[in-house]
């Protein structure tokens, strides 16, 4: 038998037989190593960028398709209806409509990227000033939901699975179920007619009170952070009343998404060896768990997290009509029904980019997380 | 001079749907400052018996035993805090594939010094200097970049080096070595052998190797149980293999080919289910 | 036959043919199943919906359409065990016929929707190449779009009814399986016994639908029970926004509408079509659990 190791033989240790099966080339020699790395990290990070700005042409794509379908006509809705052949001529040849229709794409697309989303029909505002209107209204909302979701789901996932079968474990599974199963504006008028309705401990619908509407100056349209800039306690508390309710909600369906997931990611990485390898050291099971089988899932978390971000921002559509929340699903609903396209199809669009980003801040992190990232 | 580790009637069972599965049933051995080898073929419990003695087999598992004893202290089902401190510091182990028993997220540096810090209580700095020279005597030859590398960044026969190396860093009195090798490349096996083995020597440790391996083990250890269904079906001097008695044993050797010794067609193992639960005539050292 | 040999012969350990195998692992299936006391629950619910849609003329003790102005928002009594809406029309009438409904939506797009899937992942893992890339650009694209979202889009584009929510829903649910059908053809793809067939000379579109789909089938059939609850749910979100069944249509989803405005005086309007979404989809997502652990184990044990 051979007696020659190829690691210590070979000087710096990073033999090219005997590699782990990364899907890498043979390593080079140790000094060029890290450079090497991260110039195959920029290669890639190029390759990411070109697939995200491929999925955003697609999504414009979609949203030009279903705004060509519309059977609405879009002139008329500009012109109104008493409007001459002329002015609707007229109207119909500087909308572009004449063009061919990759034409008419192409113009859409740059004026989308310059932020020109047209005018709304029914708030007589361009579109991209009412998104940025009702835009933060929604990321509030849905910003307070996930911190509840990964602030609760998060624990409860990590301990289910290293007390599996134990009650936590089934509490986290029945609360699991039933929030898969919910119908959750259903759940936001029921819980409105408790808390508000019979026991009156939260505000109402709405983002805030009469008595403090517009009262706090608009910073970053977010009313919990205004009022706190502003110094304003009573209407920070009021903002507060308002939003805990939706919020919740939509906390608990990030609960449930987030705790599944993370007992799914717990119980593989527990079943591994270096699991094993750490209680064999003489960790405690506390470590075990968190300083090495859950710093393994982080990579993994940070993508459920951002989708489970993602998921809010859409499923506050429901939860903002029941709560009567100005949000961005309030507007796109309103504007559907009003049958105002430009509105309907800047919100999809603004949503959709959102995903999009959520996706490459997640695959991002996990450049930087994961060693094994290259 | 009484043994290291004295082991009784060891069984460990796990509840099925269809009944009890008793993995290891009855297992009895002593071990001094020596190589032990257990060999026996998969699922034979060779395995479960080194994690028995760790206390890692988790529940439903269950593990009774007459007698298991650390230098006389019984350590049978102790308290999870009392084992945690035998753990690392007084029984440790190596597992079969570095590729999968070391923490993919943590460098190698921290891997190391994690568990040597726990039981000695010192300062990062001390671990440090200790990881490098326990890096240093499994011959890796650049210990400072090899600290603080990421387990996927080195090669499977210098991560079992690694795990040598941080499961020796405390000085623990007994090293269970299940398969250390299988998964290496056969060019490196052994040299990583090679190493442990010297440094389990020179520390006057127990080693217990556990291995599917008959020449292997006959190789490298002093004595050699042969396990079977759970049990213990006999157990001679390494140097005295050929002698075997039982008829697995004996079957086992014969279906290995020998360059001393070639046939024209190697016999293969045909199994009797006497084996599984005949009296056993091997004595035990030092009686029960 | 008596109960015992039919017993014996399912459970052979030496099937004589090929149907009896199959037979057999069926049963063997069904008595993993029924060992699950929670995914047994949740069939017998849903054969009760079944039949409650089947036989809505017979089990509804009242005209679902009927009005009476007189009567309206009456709370839960005997006449009406869940109370009447704001026209006066029974609510468990209403419930009873909505079965119909929400039976018609799920099974439509549970039909629907993997087929898509199927066909898309299958070809494009099993073509590879560019191929490959294009239909997987696509699948990414539409699920990189948020789901409700893009079936409001459609819905408005297409006008509300209840035959576009469908399609809404339809085309917006078939890229996961997409994603799984393409995953498994991957592994099928390479396979000795594909290379076998193809030797004996099978063409890709007889290596594709004889060997491929059938593997794939059992995977995309738990995904469709575990999706169902979300169908449902979602279905219920755009008939809840006005944008599914139109009235009179009794909708569950659009029935929790009708009744939000009297949500602090008259609970019950809005409560009870809401208690029939709950655990319509509860029953699913037992159902669903139940089936992953007899078709895929390793997922189950997740």
């Amino acid at each position: 038998m051979s007696q020659t190791d190829t690691a210590s033989g070979g000087g710096q240790g990073l033999p090219p037989a005997n590699t782990p099966p990364a899907n890498t080339p043979p390593k080079a020699e140790a000094p060029s190593h890290r450079g090497a790395r991260l110039r195959r990290r920029a290669r890639s990070l190029g390759g990411l960028v070109l697939s995200l700005a491929l999925t955003l042409l697609g999504l414009l794509l979609i949203t030009f398709i279903i705004g060509r379908v519309m059977p609405i006509d879009p002139v008329l809705k500009v012109v109104g209806e008493r409007a001459t052949q002329a002015q609707y001529d007229a109207a119909y040849q500087a909308m572009g409509l004449d063009k061919p229709i990759w034409q008419q794409f192409l113009r859409y697309v740059s004026e989308v990227l310059r932020g020109d989303f047209g005018r709304s029909i029914s708030t007589g505002h361009p579109v991209s000033e009412d998104l940025k209107r009702v835009f933060p209204a929604t990321v509030e909302l849905a910003t307070l939901g996930t911190l509840i979701g990964v602030c609760v789901g998060v624990p409860l996932g990590v301990i289910a699975a290293a007390r599996r079968g134990g009650w936590i474990d089934q509490i986290a599974r029945v609360l699991a179920l039933v929030g898969y199963s919910m119908p959750i504006f259903w759940l936001g008028l029921m819980g409105l007619l408790l808390f508000y309705g019979i026991l009156g401990w939260i505000g109402g619908p709405g983002r805030q009170g009469i008595i403090y509407d517009g009262m706090v100056p608009t910073v970053t349209g977010m009313i919990l952070i205004d009022s706190l800039i502003a110094g304003d306690w009573g209407a920070f508390r009021d903002a507060f009343s308002h939003i805990v309710l939706p919020a919740s909600l939509l906390g608990y369906f990030s609960l449930a998404y987030i705790s599944r997931m993370t007992r799914s990611f717990m119980l593989e990485q527990l079943s591994s060896e270096y699991v094993t390898t750490a209680r064999v050291k003489g960790l405690s099971e506390a470590r075990v768990v968190w300083g090495h089988a859950f710093r393994n899932i982080l990579v993994p978390l940070i993508t459920v997290i951002a989708l489970s971000f993602g998921g809010l921002l859409e499923g506050s559509v429901l939860t903002e009509i029941v709560f009567s929340w100005p949000g961005i699903g309030q507007y796109i609903t309103k504007a559907l029904l009003a049958g105002d396209m430009n509105a309907v199809l800047g919100g999809t669009v603004l949503v959709g980019a959102c995903f999009v980003g959520l996706n490459l801040i997640s695959d991002l992190l996990y450049r930087v997380l994961d060693p094994r990232a290259s | 001079m009484s043994p290291l580790l004295s082991v009784r009637n060891l069984r460990v069972s796990f509840p099925t749907r269809s009944g009890t599965f008793d993995a290891v049933r009855g297992v009895s051995f002593d071990l001094g400052r020596e190589r032990l080898g257990v060999v026996g073929e998969s699922g034979s419990g060779k395995s479960m018996t080194g994690r028995a003695i760790l206390g890692l087999v988790r529940p439903p598992g269950r593990v009774t035993a007459d007698r298991m004893e650390l230098d006389g202290q019984p350590i049978l089902n102790l308290p999870e805090r009392q084992m945690r401190a035998l753990r690392g510091a007084r029984i440790s182990m190596v597992m079969q594939d570095p590729k999968f028993s070391l923490n993919p997220v943590m460098t190698i540096g921290r891997q190391i010094t994690e568990g040597y810090r726990l039981h000695t209580r010192t300062t990062p700095q001390a671990a440090r200097d200790k990881a490098l020279e326990m890096l240093r005597a499994v011959q890796i030859r650049d210990p400072e970049r090899v600290f603080d590398a990421y387990p996927h960044e080195v090669s499977g026969g210098m991560g079992q080096r690694i795990m040598i190396a941080m499961m020796l860093a405390p000085d623990p009195e007994i090293l269970i070595a299940d398969e250390p090798t299988s998964a290496l490349d056969v060019s490196v096996r052994n040299e990583v052998l090679r190493i442990m083995d010297k440094l389990v020597r020179d520390r006057g440790m127990g080693l217990i190797f556990i291995s599917h391996d008959l020449n292997l083990v006959a190789e490298f250890c002093d004595r050699v149980l042969i396990m079977y269904a759970g049990r213990v079906v006999e157990e001679l001097p390494a140097h005295d293999l050929k002698n075997a008695r039982h008829p697995y044993t004996q079957g086992l050797l014969n279906s290995l080919p020998r360059l001393d010794h070639p046939v024209e067609r190697l016999s293969v193992l045909q199994r009797q289910d006497s084996w599984r639960d005949e009296e056993i005539a091997t004595p035990f050292p030092g009686g029960l | 036959m008596t109960d015992i040999p039919t017993r014996e012969w399912l459970l052979s350990d030496a099937p004589q043919t090929r149907a009896q195998a199959r037979l057999g692992a069926i049963y063997q299936g069904w008595l993993t199943f029924r060992a699950n006391k929670l995914a047994m629950f949740g069939l017998i619910i849903l054969v009760l919906l079944l039949l409650m849609a089947i036989f809505a003329p017979w089990l509804a003790p009242k005209d679902p359409f009927a009005q009476d102005l007189a009567g309206r928002l009456k709370p839960p009594s005997a006449a009406n065990w869940l109370g009447t809406d704001a026209l006066g029309r029974d609510i468990l009438s209403r419930l009873i016929y909505g079965s119909r409904i929400t039976l018609f939506i799920v099974g439509t797009v549970a039909l629907v929707a993997p087929v898509i899937g199927l066909f898309v992942g299958t070809v494009a893992g099993f073509a590879g190449g560019w191929v490959d890339q294009v239909l997987m650009r696509i699948t990414d694209i539409f699920l990189a779009f948020p789901k409700l979202i893009l079936a409001l889009a459609f819905v408005a584009a297409l006008g509300p009814g209840i035959g576009n929510a469908v399609l809404a829903l339809a085309i917006t649910s078939w890229p996961p399986y997409a994603r799984l059908a393409r995953a498994e053809t991957l592994t099928i793809r390479n396979a000795d016994y594909i290379a076998a067939a193809r030797l004996q000379g099978a063409g890709p579109l007889r290596l594709l639908i004889g060997h491929v789909w059938p593997l794939c089938i059992s995977s995309m059939i738990v995904r469709v029970a575990l999706d169902m609850a979300g169908i449902i749910l979602s279905a219920a979100g755009l008939g809840f926004l006005g944008l599914g069944a139109q009235p009179p249509m009794p909708e569950w989803g659009a029935m929790i509408s009708d009744g939000r405005t009297y949500i602090l005086d008259f609970w019950w309007v809005a409560a009870m079509p809401g208690m029939a979404i709950f655990i319509v989809s509860l029953a699913f997502n037992l159902l669903g659990d139940g089936l992953r652990d007899v078709l895929d184990p390793k997922g189950a044990k997740e």
